[in-house]
């Protein structure tokens, strides 16, 4: 389940970033790959669509949330555990 | 003061998609006005519009400028870029703080606020695309013209319903005429043809179902339209010293406000801001050779445009044209007047005065020469165009040939 969810997190983030889905990886960051605070949002709002769960992201304060999007495996592993919750 | 001029100009409407093909729609007093496309236009009444058809945005825009573009202001975009163009200009440095941007839309992002309110309301979801807001606002067209072409200086969003391009321009003008601003790209923008766009002013009951008809006895209301007009206006000796093609002159400007219904028309607002304009501009009723009307083919407008028109200019207001393009275009409602200055401006540089289509018979209420029907060549000096909105907003500018 984990792999696809990680599969999925990346081409997400690949279409915003405008890169192929193998320039990105698990340790890419959001900075380097180009994406803004606006760029998170929408990635945000692909990710509770696509996965159907509710990211807890207040862009006001970007640390304090527990969805850590200091990684693309953070990521990840913070959509695994919101998904996981969910079922 | 300074003197302003026109040196670009660009638009998109049920017409053409430029300035070259709405002028052949003038000239040819062809009608833009089909039945409308849309989802869930078979519960409305109202059923026909001056819509932009075979519309394609991934045509014109990326993925990332369309989820952040409502419709208005892909019109505006591809209306600016032609003008733009036209004028030649680049900003930066000084010209850049010098210049700004001013545009008029009544509903501003309607088709976002539509498709959203149908998401979460009538589909029942949960969740919206984080850009609705940066989407529908009515300043997002102006911010967007502002960011791509690096206008720096003055620049906001009038939002005065049927009035709101004309009090946009007006504005434009007196910044730059006042020596505020060097260049201010100007006009207006407007997208409600969508189901709670139309659906709201149906229920006015002031939409005709076939076709509008301004000043024809008869005729039986207004008929939306959407689209954009951008005009660049700049001051005329910075225009003159970089040798650009001058498309004509600005030369006055007035509102009013009827503060007497939010529905109805007064004649005497109206007249007070033909009157004002031409005070402005320094001109003498018979001076004025054609006035591009408000015209939307109601009966309240057309024959209060019409006593307003013969109370200002007296015996002259048998010897001026007044024309009304929405039976051509439609009503753009905040982005009206934008699209109605290139009729004006075709007078002045072509000779051409735009018809009146649709008139079948005189309204006895409405005995000015409404160029009816078919186009007409005309040597014409001054024109005025008036825009009399919703709330008794009335604003009037007055062009005059390129010097």
């Amino acid at each position: 389940m984990s792999v696809n969810i990680e599969v999925k997190v990346i081409e997400i983030i690949a279409e915003q970033a405008v890169l192929e889905v193998s320039d990105v990886t698990p340790t890419s960051t959001l900075e380097e790959l180009g994406i803004d605070s606006l760029g998170l949002v929408e990635s945000i709002f692909a990710i509770e669509e696509a996965f159907d769960i509710q990211v807890p992201y207040n862009a006001n304060e970007p640390t304090e949330s527990d969805f850590d999007i200091s990684s693309v495996a953070s990521i990840t592993k913070a959509v695994s555990a919101l998904v996981q919750d969910q079922s | 003061m300074k003197r302003v001029v026109i040196t670009g100009q660009g638009t998109i409407n049920s017409l053409g998609r430029s300035v070259a093909e709405t002028l052949e729609g003038f000239r040819e007093g062809r009608c833009g006005i089909s039945n409308l496309e849309f989802q869930d236009v078979d519960r409305l009444s109202i059923k026909i519009g001056g819509q932009v058809k075979n519309y394609d945005p991934e045509s014109e825009f990326n993925r990332q400028q369309i989820s952040l573009y409502d419709r208005y202001t892909q019109f505006t975009m591809l209306a600016a870029r032609e003008a733009l163009d036209q004028c030649g200009l680049t900003f930066s440095g000084e010209l850049a703080e010098r210049s700004g941007v001013v545009l008029g839309t009544a509903g501003g992002g309607m088709t976002t606020q539509d498709e959203n309110y149908r998401s979460v309301y009538e589909e029942g979801k949960n969740r919206v695309h984080p850009f609705v807001v940066p989407k529908l606002m009515n300043n997002a067209a102006a911010c967007h013209v502002s960011m791509k072409y690096n206008l720096k200086g003055p620049s906001f969003t009038v939002a005065t319903a049927c009035a709101s391009s004309n009090h946009a321009m007006g504005q434009a003008f007196q910044m730059v005429r006042s020596g505020m601003c060097d260049v201010m790209v100007t006009g207006g923008s407007e997208s409600m043809l969508c189901f709670g766009g139309v659906k709201a002013w149906e229920g006015l009951r002031v939409m005709s179902r076939d076709a509008c008809r301004p000043f024809s006895l008869g005729r039986n209301g207004m008929v939306q339209g959407e689209g954009a007009g951008i005009f660049v206006f700049e001051d005329y000796d910075h225009a003159r010293a970089r040798g650009a093609e001058i498309l004509a002159e600005v030369i006055g400007f007035a509102m009013t406000s009827d503060a007497s219904d939010i529905v109805m028309p007064s004649k005497k607002g109206a007249a007070r801001a033909i009157s004002g304009a031409m005070r402005d501009a320094r001109l003498n009723p018979e001076d004025v050779c054609y006035i591009n009307a408000h015209g939307t083919g109601t009966a309240a407008n057309d024959k209060t445009e019409c006593a307003a028109v013969a109370d200002v200019f007296g015996a002259h207001a048998d010897h001026l044209m007044m024309s009304s393009t929405k039976s051509m275009h439609g009503h753009l409602i905040g982005g009206t007047g934008a699209v109605e200055l290139l009729a004006c401006i075709m007078a002045l540089r072509d000779g051409v005065i735009a018809p009146t289509i649709g008139y079948e018979e005189p309204d006895p209420e409405c005995a000015l020469d409404v160029v009816p029907n078919i186009a007409r060549d005309a040597k014409v000096d001054v024109v005025l165009t008036n825009a009399f909105a919703f709330g008794g907003l009335n604003a009037v500018l007055a062009l005059r040939k390129a010097p």
